[in-house]
């Protein structure tokens, strides 16, 4: 399998806080990798400085052949890295579809004088991402609700949303923050599945960072663990759950003595 | 496709040929008061649609609409005086050999403001949209006034504090709204294109916007030049409605004007914008009575100029306080809730397989 992504000791300080420390991961084409850790070890400020929100203080990112350290997030977009976010962030005035629309806008292929003329070019490009959309939303069931306004939607569908938004902007890795956050041991089986589902019919390779442990280790084929900013281990889910080192990070040190 | 898109494009036809037709009929017999209070609602009209998509529709604090108007006022003002009263008029010191003598039609001398407008806008927005909230609206503020600063100092110009007079007059109704129209739906197509939805991305959340792929600079520049081209044309209509002009006119009170238009009407509303103006302008007039000096229950109270702004200020904090999203909040005229009304079921979703 050919590497898709890879950071080299990927250092993200603020001020003297060293959030992310000396951090090397490497994910491979159509891989479904997790990033784990206890709270602030760091976790989103790696997929910020993965997807540019943050310029990193030392390293580099490299994203299927090209070093992207230090490119603004519209660029990183584009080239081929999607994102969600932790805290839901869709665009509230808008419906589902306009959503998942706003994806299209940078791939559309016209001008806005056109647009504003009303041209042909721009009618046809943009008749063809409403299709594509309508489609999209059909394939992560959410055509039933394309024009409800998106905030209306129940919290699940608006996670569901979200990757879907993700999805559009069609990306060859997807970047999934907490997208079980919040839900119910059934909605995140269902996540679960709709994870695996997407990864095989979009051809994508996902990084995920997720609390739920049933959700990582059902999914996730390796586990990165962080904490404090540094790697703690990396490894099979199996490894993952019997490495000492994480259960001391999210249960406290053993005292044998006790 | 909405089946009652056919009797929708008859009835806007038909709205549009009939406001025409109004203009004409109201040209040959209203009298000349009333069409200026009709040509300054359609500035106001113009200034509140450009400055509600750069405030409502991409989210930008920006108050230098003052300052752009003022360069279209100048532009336009400069182009079209005739030769003979700019050397009459430039007595301080005499207007630059290079403009001395051009004298442009009306049309022309109104893009042109327009353009220059924009190219301050360009210009202006390129340092300043680093900015966000209100920081960009002390920053937007502070060049609204450099720009009248140094339009009151560049005398060969712009004859400085002297202002310009004899600008030529235009009270034709067609000229003003018809600029108000092309505006309108300028606006409208942009707004409801895919980069209207942009510019809306970036209004509601701007991290997900750019996650989205969109180049937050890029579009917000692009939405406070085209915001300050249409500033540009206002000004340029402004100078022909009065005539005669000066920096003073252009203070930043003039902003806060148009932003309590903007406001009235509903952020991220266009045809709240148009009837909010209408409403200003036609206020600003009927109320012209409580700043002369009056007797009220016994209480002689001398002419107090200014107090119209009191009462739209108080306005203004009622409609805040009380009732946030305006006259049409950041909903838009449409004619299926004009039919509904009229008990012709529409589908309620009339976008259905068509795209803006």
């Amino acid at each position: 399998m050919a590497e898709l992504l890879r950071t080299e000791h990927l250092s993200m300080e603020f001020g003297g806080l060293r959030a992310v420390s000396d951090l090397a991961i490497t994910i491979s084409e159509g891989e479904i990798i997790g990033l784990i850790g206890p709270n602030g070890a760091g976790k989103t400020t790696v997929f910020n400085v993965i997807t540019g929100v943050y310029r990193p203080t030392t390293g580099k990112v490299v994203f299927a052949g090209d070093d992207i350290t230090g490119w603004r997030p519209d660029q990183i977009t584009e080239r081929g890295i999607a994102r969600t976010f932790q805290n839901i962030r869709l665009f509230e005035t808008m419906s589902v579809l306009e959503n998942v629309m706003i994806a299209k806008h940078v791939r559309l292929k016209a001008t806005l004088s056109e647009a504003i003329l009303g041209l042909p070019r721009y009618g046809k490009a943009r008749q063809q991402h409403y299709q594509e959309c309508l489609e999209l939303l059909e394939k992560v069931q959410l055509d039933d609700v394309a024009f409800e306004q998106a905030t209306s939607l129940p919290y699940g569908k608006q996670r569901r949303l979200e990757i879907a938004r993700a999805l559009a902007t069609e990306p060859q890795l997807l970047l999934l923050d907490e997208p079980a956050a919040g839900m119910n041991p059934q909605e995140s089986l269902e996540l679960m599945e709709f994870v695996k589902r997407i990864r095989q019919e979009f051809d994508l390779t996902v990084f995920m960072i997720e609390h739920h442990m049933e959700v990582v280790m059902g999914v996730c084929q390796r586990i990165y663990v962080l904490d404090y900013g540094v790697t703690l281990a990396e490894g099979n889910p199996e490894e993952i759950q019997n490495n000492e080192k994480v259960i001391e990070a999210y249960l406290g040190a053993v005292d044998i003595d006790a | 496709m909405d089946k009652h898109a056919k009797l929708k494009f008859i009835l806007t036809l038909l709205v549009v040929l009939v406001s025409f037709g109004a203009l004409y009929i109201a040209q040959g017999t209203m009298n000349s008061f009333y069409i200026r209070v009709l040509n300054l609602a359609a500035i106001y009209a113009i200034l509140a649609l450009s400055l509600n998509l750069i405030l409502g529709f991409t989210g930008m604090f920006s108050l230098g609409h003052a300052g752009f108007m003022c360069i279209g006022s100048y532009v336009a003002g400069i182009l079209t005086m005739s030769p003979a009263s700019k050397e009459i008029i430039y007595f301080m010191e005499p207007i630059h050999p290079l403009l001395a003598n051009v004298q442009w039609p009306i049309l022309p001398a109104i893009l042109l403001g327009g353009i220059i407008a924009a190219l301050f806008g360009f210009m202006i927005g390129f340092p300043a949209l680093r900015l966000r909230d209100d920081y960009l609206a002390i920053a937007t503020l502070g060049f609204a006034e450099i720009i009248r600063i140094v339009v009151t100092n560049v005398i060969p110009i712009t004859n400085g504090a002297l202002g310009l007079k004899n600008i030529p007059s235009v009270d034709s109704l067609l000229v003003y709204w018809g600029c108000a129209i092309v505006t309108l739906i300028v606006l409208m197509r942009i707004i409801n294109s895919s980069w209207g939805y942009a510019f809306k991305a970036i209004r509601d959340n701007e991290i997900a916007a750019q996650a989205m792929g969109i180049n937050i600079f890029k579009h917000k520049l692009l939405s406070f030049t085209i915001g300050a081209f249409f500033a540009g044309i206002a000004g340029a209509l402004m100078a022909f409605l009065i005539t005669s002009i000066d920096p003073t006119m252009y203070r930043f009170t003039f902003t806060f004007q148009i932003l309590l238009i903007v406001v009235l009407g509903g952020m991220g509303s266009l045809s709240g914008s148009v009837i909010a103006a209408v409403i200003f302008s036609i206020l600003m007039e009927v109320l012209r009575f409580v700043e002369q000096p009056m007797n009220l229950l016994g209480l002689e109270i001398s002419g107090i100029p200014g107090m119209r702004m009191v009462i739209f200020s108080l306005g203004l904090l009622l409609i805040i306080l009380f009732y946030r999203r305006g006259l049409m909040g950041t909903n838009e005229f449409n004619w299926n809730w004009v039919l509904n009304r009229l008990g012709i079921k529409t589908s309620h979703q009339g976008k259905r397989g068509e795209a803006n």
